[in-house]
């Protein structure tokens, strides 16, 4: 990540705010980064997703939740996997097949319910960002 | 012509033979929902390995079932994309290398254009312009065509998918995986009039569906009215069949709110509804009334062909062959394939980068 500056805790008073917080991070991207999204459902990662993609010039209305499919690839500015976990409850890792993904060093790794993978330990130092509040709550991001 | 279907997308292995694009000489499909049932879903890498298990004996099975012996095959349909990349990679192989042996032209196809042409089988002929509603665990798009072969998407989801929101639901409430056809019979016994939620608007303003919101609305209404997930073997309250009920009725009403909004528009002489949320019975109810308001014959697909089948592809493939397509062999497994084929004025739009609205 270009800007560390963008570490720090934000207030997302509508969708429309978190939307830019990710286009904000985007921006930020060089390629390589991990991104791991905590937060309940609806809280807005897929959202952020689509703000981080809109950044690296993706059309957005291509990024939807990957709960279904798991793993979404997108091939913008930098090939960026999606992986949404929150049906995997053992072995999340292996279900998506995570250590093959990290193999592509320049590729953007962003993970949805980052939770469920418990121990894993990544090759690279991770971005962290955590999202609370539900319904037409304002939400507290804090990025790390 | 006798067209060898093969399908290989998602979590069914499926072959099938059909003539001339109409008629179903067999249809063999394996499921591996039990595979992937203790995960709730499907696994990509389990999905891929159990294709390869299982794609050479269902050939084999269709064949023998429809009493056709392999050198009787014209050509061969395999699925393309969109899909899982491991599962499309073993049946487009398994496919080439048919052909190439067999010295048979083959052809890719979309597996969305697979589901539209699964009501080929068992309707009249669709007459066009028709609108093709397609819905399952991960599409969930409304398309036009003016004729046949052409496609060009009128609404589509902004999030989850229609068959997406079921699993979901399914799984906060514990009523396991796929949740579709167990919400359903729950919302048999509910009254979905009980719990009103919304019906999200695109701020936008087009015709799109946005099922995530929805979605949230549920976990919502569980979490402030105290709702509890049902014990495995455990009873199911009036409660939570209110709830399925209500819930499902706000996803069919949604999905048919676009298609009268476009239909007045667009004026379509066919309304196909198709893919595994097709199997909803509530979903026809509403369609066939729908239908009735506009004077629009529906048509949907048996039970057998709304699930993923290989019949389906075999009938889309048999149209882009008779019109002289043929795949090389260097033809690749697309993961998104996209199936609109008709330029719009959206694209313009996007490389001026207009400012996304939510």
């Amino acid at each position: 990540m270009r800007d560390e500056s963008l570490l720090k805790n934000y207030l997302c008073n509508s969708p429309q705010d978190t939307f830019d917080l990710g286009e904000k991070i985007g921006e930020s991207l060089q390629g390589g980064e991990i991104i791991l999204l905590e937060g309940g459902l609806g809280a807005g990662k897929t959202l952020l997703t689509k703000g981080i993609l809109y950044a690296l010039d993706f059309d957005v209305d291509e990024v939807t939740s990957p709960s279904f499919t798991l793993v979404n690839r997108y091939d913008a500015k930098f090939t960026v996997y999606h992986l949404d976990l929150w049906r995997i409850e053992e072995n999340a890792a292996f279900a998506v097949g995570l250590d093959e993904i990290l193999e592509n060093e320049n590729a953007i790794v962003i993970i949805e319910w980052s939770e469920r993978l418990q121990n894993f330990s990544f090759p690279k130092k991770v971005i962290r960002v955590k999202i609370e509040g539900d319904g037409d709550e304002a939400r507290k991001v804090i990025v790390s | 012509m006798l067209v060898l279907g093969i399908e290989s997308s998602c979590d069914e292995t499926a072959a099938a033979v059909v003539r001339d694009g109409r008629e179903i000489l067999s249809s063999v499909i394996s499921s591996q929902i039990e595979l992937h049932r203790p995960w709730g879903g499907v696994v990509p890498e389990l999905a891929s390995r159990e294709h390869l298990a299982k794609i050479d004996p269902i050939v084999t099975e269709a064949l023998e079932t429809a009493k056709v012996d392999l050198k009787e095959i014209d050509a061969i349909a395999v699925t393309q994309g969109p899909g899982l990349i491991g599962s499309l990679l073993v049946g487009v192989s398994y496919a080439k290398a048919l052909a190439f042996g067999l010295e048979i032209p083959f052809v890719g196809v979309n597996h969305i254009e697979g589901h539209v042409y699964s009501v080929n089988f068992e309707n009249p002929p669709v007459q066009y312009p028709a609108f093709a509603l397609i819905v399952s665990g991960g599409h969930t798009n409304l398309f036009y065509l003016p004729e046949e072969g052409k496609y060009k998407v009128i609404a589509r989801t902004r999030d989850d998918a229609a068959g997406e929101a079921f699993d979901k639901v399914s799984k906060m409430l514990n009523l396991g995986y796929p949740g579709g056809p167990v919400i359903e019979k729950l919302a048999r016994e509910g009254d979905a009039k009980k719990i009103r939620f919304p019906i999200a608007k695109i701020s936008d303003g087009r015709p799109d569906y946005s099922f995530s919101g929805l979605k949230t609305a549920v976990a919502r209404y569980i979490r402030e009215n105290n709702i509890e997930p049902v014990q495995d073997g455990g009873g199911i309250s009036q409660e939570i069949k209110d709830l399925c009920a209500s819930f499902q009725d706000t996803v069919v009403r949604s999905l048919l709110k676009s298609v009268e909004k476009l239909a007045d528009e667009l004026f379509p002489k066919t309304l196909i509804v198709a893919g595994g949320v097709a199997c909803n019975g509530y979903l026809r109810n509403a369609s066939e009334k729908l239908g009735e308001k506009l004077n629009l014959p529906v048509y949907f697909p048996s039970k057998h062909l709304s699930t993923d089948n290989a019949a389906m592809i075999a009938a889309a493939g048999y149209f882009h062959l008779k019109n002289g397509e043929c795949a090389e062999l260097t033809m690749n497994a697309d993961v998104t394939m996209r199936l609109q084929n008709i330029e719009v004025e959206d694209n313009e739009l996007k490389k001026k980068k207009v400012r996304y609205k939510l």
